[in-house]
């Protein structure tokens, strides 16, 4: 078991890497002059050349990966051109909004879709079951920045419970924050809960077809002793598969749903840069995002070995 | 119930196809005709969906997009499925170091999702809606060469499969003849899959102004405008979305009909 999280810390290193690579060819060596790009066509030669020295573009390629990745895990992000402040101070402000929306998206997910598929697979083929079934098949097509239109629509325009646009900060307390990412967390949440709900429910039933399920019943256990603490409980490797994977999508959904609430996080951050042509910041944030799926995406293999005993057993 | 999902899918994708097609030889208005006296109107019979906030005409606009939408979609998967499945077979083929490296490849191509792509290539070259058939489709790629290795893993045990190797057919031969034409019905459902995901991350990107740009109009650019009149004309923000849930809708049932004709085993798992 030791062994085999080493060889998995040892591939997590190494994709980390290769995605730092392609950040850092796509976005500091294909445009060939990041100076030029910044500056635009109508710059001078010596202001070029100036930009250049100062953002170390007369270094070798590799010096500049290495400074920058080394910069990176020590937590020296390098300096925005347009803000003229360290990347760091940026991404710490906005970091504040991104992660506590992510989470609320996560968690309302995972509350709203397990009960849902657990249900509707407890009562498979009844109205439940296709009332559950029949507003996930909607929910899964529903896109959520529309979703987010929508619920502005209806709790901030028809129905004035929350803001339509801005967050309120974390300075006074903890409910403000949280009454203002609400609306922006339900509209991650809603899509990928249905997604979830639908791969629940099929985990659920393949488990509860299964023997140890009919051998709790025959021992008498009650119902929803069986339902919980054998079917559910063998589902959840596909239902945790499913949330590693769907995390990429809730990473692009915050930073799409981050503009539809006019939120000040990572997402605005990136298209302020875009616009500014503020490539380093780009580049952080890019490495930064694809860092994180790749991340969970690890943590989720390490679950399965909680969740799993068998793969423990030596030689696995 | 299964042969429900297939009708009610083929319906809704082919009035998506069948708008689209329609728009290429008529459409109400011009989809980028401005008219500034009759700005956003409500819904009547001049403008059944109303009129956005330059005058134009929305049900217009929505024909025009459901082209433009499903082209960037149909290249989107092309280029996935075009990569990827070669990719899939080659690495289920060769097994070894090749596998490995292919599925690494996939895994890091999985940390790419097609917005963080469209952010880097706009960032490089500037907004385009070229951008996003390239950012999707790159994000296409691992997903088709997944499934592809999966599917021909399982094909290729397979007995028909084992007697081509011993009567000496190349693995080549052997990979376009026994093998494909067996996973065919599992690529084909992972396509209307990736086709509906496509339409949706094309809204998405337009929406943050990432994918096709004004003045021709995008579902995801039309509720970008919209909402800031929601207080004014809150309808115009309904029409865009109420197309793009349809679109991906009517593909997502039609996966799940196709599924279940081509694989009976999976009835009612889903």
């Amino acid at each position: 078991m030791g062994r085999l999280v080493l060889r998995r810390l040892a591939a997590l290193l190494a994709t980390l890497l290769a995605a730092s690579v392609i950040v850092f060819l796509v976005l500091s060596v294909l445009p060939g002059d990041p100076a030029a790009l910044i500056l635009g066509t109508s710059a001078r030669p010596d202001t070029l050349a100036a930009l250049r020295h100062q953002m170390g573009l007369d270094r070798p390629v590799w010096v500049r990966y290495l400074a920058w990745i080394w910069g990176l895990a020590r937590g020296d992000f390098g300096v925005s051109t347009t803000y003229d402040v360290p990347v760091v101070e940026l991404i710490r402000q906005r970091v504040m909004v991104s992660l506590p929306l992510a989470a609320m998206g996560i968690v309302l997910s995972t509350a709203i879709a397990i009960p849902a598929g657990v249900a509707a697979a407890a009562r498979r083929g009844r109205a439940v079951d296709a009332a559950l079934m029949g507003v996930a098949q909607l929910g899964v097509a529903l896109p959520n920045f529309w979703l987010g239109i929508l619920l502005i629509l209806a709790f901030s325009v028809a129905l004035p419970w929350f803001p339509a646009s801005g967050f309120a900060g974390w300075d006074h307390g903890i409910w403000p924050g949280v009454h203002s990412l609400l609306l922006p967390a339900l509209a991650l949440a809603l899509p990928q809960a249905a997604i979830l709900a639908r791969v629940t429910r099929s985990a659920v039933l393949e488990t509860l077809g299964a023997d140890y399920v009919r051998t709790a019943l025959a021992k008498g256990l009650r119902g929803w002793v069986v339902l919980w603490r054998h079917a559910v409980r063998n589902a959840l490797i596909p239902v945790v598969t499913i949330i590693g994977l769907q995390f990429s999508f809730l990473m692009a959904g915050t930073v799409i749903i981050e503009n539809v609430f006019t939120l000040p996080g990572l997402g605005r951050l990136i298209f302020q840069a875009i616009a500014q042509r503020d490539l380093i910041v780009v580049q952080d944030l890019v490495v930064l995002l694809a860092g994180s799926v790749i991340v969970v995406n690890f943590l989720v293999d390490l679950a399965y070995f909680a969740l799993d005993p068998r793969l423990q057993a030596p030689g696995q | 119930m299964r042969r429900g999902n297939l009708l009610l899918g083929g319906a809704l994708t082919a009035a998506l196809v069948g708008m689209a097609l329609v728009s290429l030889v008529w459409t109400p208005y011009s989809p980028t005709g401005m008219d500034f006296l009759h700005r956003l109107a409500r819904p009547s019979m001049a403008h059944p969906m109303g009129t956005d906030p330059f005058g134009r005409d929305v049900l217009s606009m929505i024909m025009a997009v459901a082209r433009s939408s499903l082209a960037v979609a149909l290249i989107a998967v092309a280029v996935g499925a075009g990569i990827g499945v070669p990719l899939g077979g080659v690495a289920a083929m060769s097994g070894g170091w090749v596998d490995g490296l292919v599925m690494r490849g996939a895994d890091l191509a999985f940390a790419f999702p097609a917005l963080l792509t469209a952010v880097m290539i706009t960032a490089l070259a500037g907004p385009g809606a070229a951008n996003a058939m390239l950012a999707i489709g790159i994000f296409n790629i691992p997903v088709f060469a997944r499934v592809t290795r999966g599917a021909a893993m399982q094909a290729g045990e397979m007995d028909y499969v084992i007697a081509a190797r011993a009567v000496g057919r190349g693995e080549i031969a052997i990979m376009l003849r026994h093998v494909l034409p067996n996973i065919f019905g599992v690529l084909l459902v992972q396509i209307t899959i990736q086709f509906a995901l496509a339409i949706v991350a094309d809204a998405g990107l337009s929406y943050v102004g990432l994918g096709t740009q004004p003045p021709f109009p995008s579902w995801g650019r039309m509720l970008n405008d919209a909402q800031t009149f929601v207080y004014r004309a809150p309808l115009l923000a309904v029409f865009p979305g109420v197309a793009i849930t349809l679109a991906v809708l009517g593909l997502n049932l039609l996966g799940d009909g196709l599924r279940d004709m081509l694989d009976p085993r999976l009835t009612g798992r889903r």
